[in-house]
């Protein structure tokens, strides 16, 4: 195969050999630390994020990182709270992958990735504890919000965590708690403008403003898919990328220097210390990067609003 | 720094097997069956995971553990040997008391070796926990596992008893065994911790791939004729 595919090499167009030979045709530009879309291996793609695309949600934010394209918006319920924790409200997320964002995706069967990723985004939004539910309380054992975060991948081009991981963080931070408060019957009405009537009813005041107010964020996640081919390190998988050569890390690290999540499920190639090191170092770097973008973005978000 | 495992068991059964310590796991092995799954190289022998959980149905926990135990066994598995077939692995959790997930690797792999499937190495699988002091914990119970403020899932692969005399060659200065197939961490460490996670799950996995090893191979002694047909 090795000798075979050398040889039909010079008489065949590039993009030929790219569809029956993917892996040669890679390990060809990975022998030079370059990749197929002029990246060196140790590049991220340009990443960016639109603030608050959907004027419907209560917070929205879109990313995109290459071609990778992730929607994610929030829409706040109220609930009861359940009687383990009384003064806590609750988060739901979900990740949905629909058969427009790629074309291994067929319409009426679901994403067998969708459900992964969505579980890992519990997890890793749980564990790095970005919001403290107690803040989401209304009135303690009465009302809590209870939050939606759906995230939407509207084009799956490789990394889909990180941009998912991004877009779910990026939504979070823009989100704002509407003012509310618990009336005599009991029912959640808004306060807004209602400052005086609010504060003459002591005993059900608790977390009820006046003012829209934002979330206390703890540090926040950001995160890095690397990807593991013999001795090379790919940063920042595309599509194509992961199919052919299918061992991927990703590293969760928050903007404190924690280590949130260090995932890597399977695959041919073995993480030893020395790689694994190096896929810390470089999520450190990308921490920083992205720590700026979503900064940028927010501060953009701000100005549209006032 | 307190590091113990809790007594551990295989039985083999007739249709499956249960690795036991407190978490109880049956892994059945079916294959290699003719045809593969959609999507899937024909030329590739496939391997698909259904799990069960113990009770209800089955949830986004599951579908990722489904995943995960998947690509584990991928990537262990000898996928060229028998082409466009798929082998079926059947977990069915018994009981969960804590590490559920590198029980059922450990079962579906002493699954697999009784099977007769051959596979390029074992996978040995340990759940290292970290305490709020810094010391690490093998093998935490579920309730362990709730009150620690982060734990870690680590596969690697068994040490290879090579035919050849000398020591097996370095990879990147280690020794094969110490590379990661699976990590899967859970709740916030500092990145020392993990490090010294993945020291302490390999000097434990050591001696758990020592004791599959002698179970496994004690079990193909006796009364296994019957599976030959």
């Amino acid at each position: 195969m090795e000798g075979k595919s050398e040889e039909l090499e010079g008489e065949m167009e590039v993009e030929a050999y790219r569809r029956l030979f993917p892996l040669q045709f890679y390990e060809r530009h990975l022998s030079d630390s370059v990749r197929p879309d002029a990246r060196p291996l140790n590049k991220a793609r340009p990443t960016s994020i639109v603030p608050a695309p959907l004027p419907s949600a209560d917070a929205s934010a879109m990313v995109k990182i290459g071609n990778t394209t992730m929607l994610s918006g929030i829409k706040l319920e109220i609930m009861f709270p359940s009687s383990d924790s009384p003064d806590e409200g609750c988060i739901a997320i979900d990740f949905h992958m629909p058969p427009i964002c790629s074309p291994m995706v067929r319409p009426g069967r679901p994403a067998e990735a969708a459900p992964v990723i969505s579980q890992q985004l519990n997890n890793v939004i749980m564990s790095s504890k970005l919001i403290d539910l107690k803040e989401l309380s209304i009135a303690s054992g009465k009302a809590a919000w209870m939050v939606y975060l759906e995230i939407y991948c509207l084009d799956a081009d490789g990394a889909l965590f990180d941009a998912a991981l991004l877009s779910a963080v990026a939504a979070i931070a823009h989100l704002e708690i509407p003012p509310v408060c618990l009336n005599e019957e009991g029912r959640v009405v808004s306060s807004q403008g209602q400052a005086e009537t609010n504060t003459d009813n002591n005993g059900n005041t608790n977390n009820s403003n006046t003012e829209k107010r934002k979330l206390t964020l703890g540090s926040i996640p950001f995160s890095l898919t690397c990807l593991l081919h013999k001795q090379y390190l790919l940063v920042d998988p595309t599509d194509e990328e992961e199919s052919i050569m299918p061992s991927l890390l990703t590293v969760v690290l928050d903007t404190s220097g924690h280590l949130i999540s260090l995932y890597k499920p399977g695959g041919p190639v073995l993480a030893y210390t020395s790689t694994t090191k190096n896929c810390v170092a470089l999520a450190t770097r990308r921490v920083k990067e992205l720590e700026k973008i979503l900064k940028e973005a927010l501060s953009e978000m701000d100005v549209i609003e006032n | 720094m307190a590091s113990y495992f809790r007594r551990k068991k295989i039985t083999f059964w007739p249709c499956g097997f249960r690795i036991s310590g407190d978490t109880i796991v049956l892994a059945a092995v079916y294959g290699p069956k003719a045809g593969s799954k959609k999507n899937e190289s024909p030329e590739k022998a496939s391997i698909e995971v259904l799990w069960k959980p113990k009770s209800g149905q089955i949830g986004k926990a599951e579908r990722e553990y489904e995943m995960i135990l998947t690509r584990t066994l991928q990537s262990i598995f000898l996928s060229t040997i028998h082409p466009n077939t798929t082998t079926s692995v059947i977990i069915q959790v018994m009981h969960d008391d804590g590490a559920l997930l590198p029980c059922a690797i450990n079962a579906a792999c002493a699954a697999l070796v009784d099977a007769g499937i051959p596979l390029k190495s074992l996978a040995v699988a340990i759940c290292c926990g970290i305490t709020e002091s810094g010391s690490i914990i093998l093998d935490p119970t579920k309730q362990e596992e709730q009150e620690m403020p982060a734990f870690a899932y680590l596969v690697f692969p068994n040490s290879s008893l090579a035919v050849l005399p000398g020591t097996p060659p370095l990879i990147e200065g280690e020794p094969v065994e110490h590379g990661i197939i699976t990590s899967v961490t859970h709740g916030a460490m500092s990145v020392d911790d993990y490090f010294d996670c993945l020291d302490r799950g390999r000097v434990a996995s050591a001696k758990l791939s020592e004791f599959l090893r002698k179970n496994l191979a004690q079990s193909q002694i006796p009364n296994h004729s019957s599976k030959a047909s």
